[in-house]
């Protein structure tokens, strides 16, 4: 079946997929209309400030004279990209490290898997607020994304660990052994496209992720606030106290599109994951599971 | 008994080797700076107000030592290593001269009630509710608690926590929003301060509720929904087994092994949310106090936060392993 059909398919019987997807255009076309909008996004005092949503201004405009809207589309445009970002790099080290520990086994497995929970037990978000601490106005967006990713890629290893396991035991593994192919070769040519699918899923619970972890650093000031990024424009409106004087249009309007990008991978995420398990797609059919 | 030897030496081998790795990390992470960190630290903590020589003269001492930037590398190594095993991160720079162990033990408590309090309530009532929307399929109750936990799941703790002040806050001014208990009250273990610092716990367990319970639910749900197929499942219903007694003692039971060591694994993210909730409602607990200590410069305190985390947080989920056991006796398979 093609992937086209396939998601056609899931678009048509799968609620959460149809709801999901919706979701998550939505928010794609904000961050796209980024690239038209008039003012730069770092410029302030450019419309007048805190005008209530109006025609002219249909979000409404900031205490620092910005166009909600605009500021908007600048923000979670940045903040997706962390997120994406963050969930490639994560993917990449939790690949290698699931399919070698899985593949290899005996003492290599032990050793990284040690390693593997080590990252899944610790509280990250203190280390993350001392990295903060130590690198203070030298840290940027790019050296955030980096770091968040070397500390979450542990979680979904040990998923991609487990299918590699049963794969090892399957027969072409065997032949492929037996024909001559390095450990590299078996891993990335026969193991990989098996995997593919859980890593899709669960990129999009890392994406979830990595932007909640930039969403509240940048909300607390512990990011690079010159970068427009949703937890930015959160920051700004508590500097400005924008609840207490009554500009609740500065908070609600980044928190509604946020959470609707939360809500949106998320329900993507469980849906495709129950597309790869056959029994619960069985059920939703109507047979027996 | 044997099993449980063996079984008992791997979790404390996994222990040592958390906290040895968390650890490495905290000191790489406080390595890589290509700035000065005392000078800036000192700095930035004597802004205020005047401090003696003498005590900038500890502090720096104190600092260098933490930083680990006296002697060889290795001797860094070490003297960091031995400040952290005995707990002393030296005096506070911001609260100077309290001892930082005194500043986090002060807060311990409350972290320790707040996430005691909602991670057992959010794991009970998530597991309970979910095996029976498991077992109980058809129930519409049941379906639009889990449509309704599921979609609160994904979102930040901070976001979360976020809206209910703004709710609670200013739309609807019914619960304190922030502090452990009320400000000038007679902090004695009286009943009427024992509430006071119940009412003012709703929110911040709350927060940390509405985002946990959905995985558990979840979790629980789909667990139990594949359990119920199990021919010995069928078995008990045509043997007439009590509905009741096939979902308590053979459905929920086998169910709840998964979800013990999902909460080992999980307490991790936890304590995160704990951490910014508090920090949301100014709940007096270490995640204030960290957020704080940033603010203020403070590096001792700063860094002994994060490793009473790190200790505590795997501390915990030996405990939890180590009661494993309890709930599935089979350890050897493990």
């Amino acid at each position: 079946m093609s992937t086209l059909k396939i998601l056609r398919d899931l678009f048509r019987y799968n609620g959460e997929f149809a709801i999901g997807l919706v979701l998550v255009l939505v928010v794609l076309a904000v961050a796209v209309c980024s690239f038209f909008s008039p003012y730069p996004p770092m410029d302030v005092y450019v419309v007048p400030p805190d005008v209530p949503p109006s025609w002219e201004y249909p979000l409404g405009t900031t205490s620092r004279g910005q166009d909600v809207f605009w500021q908007l589309t600048f923000a979670i445009r940045n903040t997706l990209l962390f997120g994406i970002v963050v969930a490639v790099l994560s993917r990449i080290i939790s690949l290698a490290v699931g399919l070698i520990s899985g593949y290899k086994g005996g003492w290599v497995d032990r050793v990284l898997m040690s390693i593997n929970d080590t990252f899944v037990v610790i509280p990250l978000f203190p280390i993350l607020v001392l990295f903060y601490f130590i690198m203070r106005d030298q840290m940027s967006w790019v050296m955030l994304a980096v770091i968040t990713a070397l500390l979450g890629w542990a979680y979904d290893a040990r998923l991609i660990r487990s299918i590699a396991m049963s794969l090892r035991t399957r027969e072409f593994t065997r032949q492929a052994v037996f024909s001559g192919m390095g450990t590299g070769k078996i891993v990335l040519q026969e193991h990989l496209p098996f995997v593919l699918p859980i890593v899709f899923s669960t990129t999009m619970n890392n994406i979830n992720w990595s932007i909640g972890i930039e969403v509240t650093l940048s909300v607390l000031g512990f990011t690079d606030i010159n970068t427009p990024t949703i937890g930015g424009m959160i920051y700004w409106a508590n500097q400005h106290t924008a609840l207490v004087s009554g500009i609740w249009w500065w908070i609600t309007f980044p928190v509604v599109l946020v959470i609707m990008l939360f809500i949106g991978l998320f329900l993507l995420a469980i849906s495709m994951n129950e597309y790869i398990d056959p029994r619960s797609r069985l059920s939703r059919l109507g047979g027996q599971a | 008994m044997r099993a449980y030897l063996t079984y008992l030496s791997k979790r404390l081998v996994q222990f040592a080797v958390v906290v040895f790795v968390g650890i490495n990390i905290t000191y790489l992470v406080t390595h890589m700076t290509p700035i000065n960190p005392v000078e800036q630290s000192i700095s930035a903590a004597t802004a205020y107000g005047a401090t003696s020589p003498e005590a900038i003269e500890m502090m720096r001492q104190s600092l260098r030592q933490l930083y680990g930037l006296e002697g060889s590398p290795w001797e860094q190594y070490v003297s960091f290593w031995k400040r952290v095993l005995v707990g002393d991160f030296g005096p506070s720079l911001s609260a100077f001269p309290t001892p930082v162990s005194q500043l986090i033990l002060r807060a311990l408590p409350w972290t320790v009630g707040l996430l005691l309090v909602s991670t057992l309530l959010t794991w009970f009532l998530g597991n309970l509710l979910g095996g029976l929307a498991g077992y109980y399929r058809n129930s519409r109750i049941l379906k639009a608690f889990g449509v309704l936990s599921m979609g609160l799941h994904p979102i930040p703790y901070y976001v979360v926590a976020f809206v209910l002040l703004i709710i609670f806050g200013f739309l609807w001014p019914v619960l304190p929003i922030s502090g452990g208990a009320t400000m000038a009250s007679d902090r004695s273990n009286t009943p009427a301060f024992m509430l006071d610092v119940a009412v003012h716990s709703i929110l911040p367990v709350l927060s940390l509720m509405a985002v946990g319970i959905g995985g558990w639910f979840m979790g629980m749900r789909s667990l139990v929904s594949n359990i119920v197929t199990e021919d010995y499942v069928v078995y008990a219903e045509l043997a007439g087994v009590k509905r009741s007694k096939i979902l308590q003692s053979y459905v929920m039971r086998n169910a709840l092994g998964p979800q013990v060591t999902g909460l080992a694994l999980q307490l991790g993210a936890i304590f995160n949310g704990a951490i910014i909730t508090e920090q949301v409602f100014g709940y007096p607990g270490v995640g204030s106090l960290l957020i704080s200590a940033v603010h203020a410069g403070d590096y001792s305190l700063v860094l002994g936060i994060t490793t009473v985390s790190i200790v505590a947080v795997s501390a915990t989920v030996l405990l939890i392993d180590l009661l494993y056991p309890l709930i599935d006796p089979r350890v050897e398979a493990r």
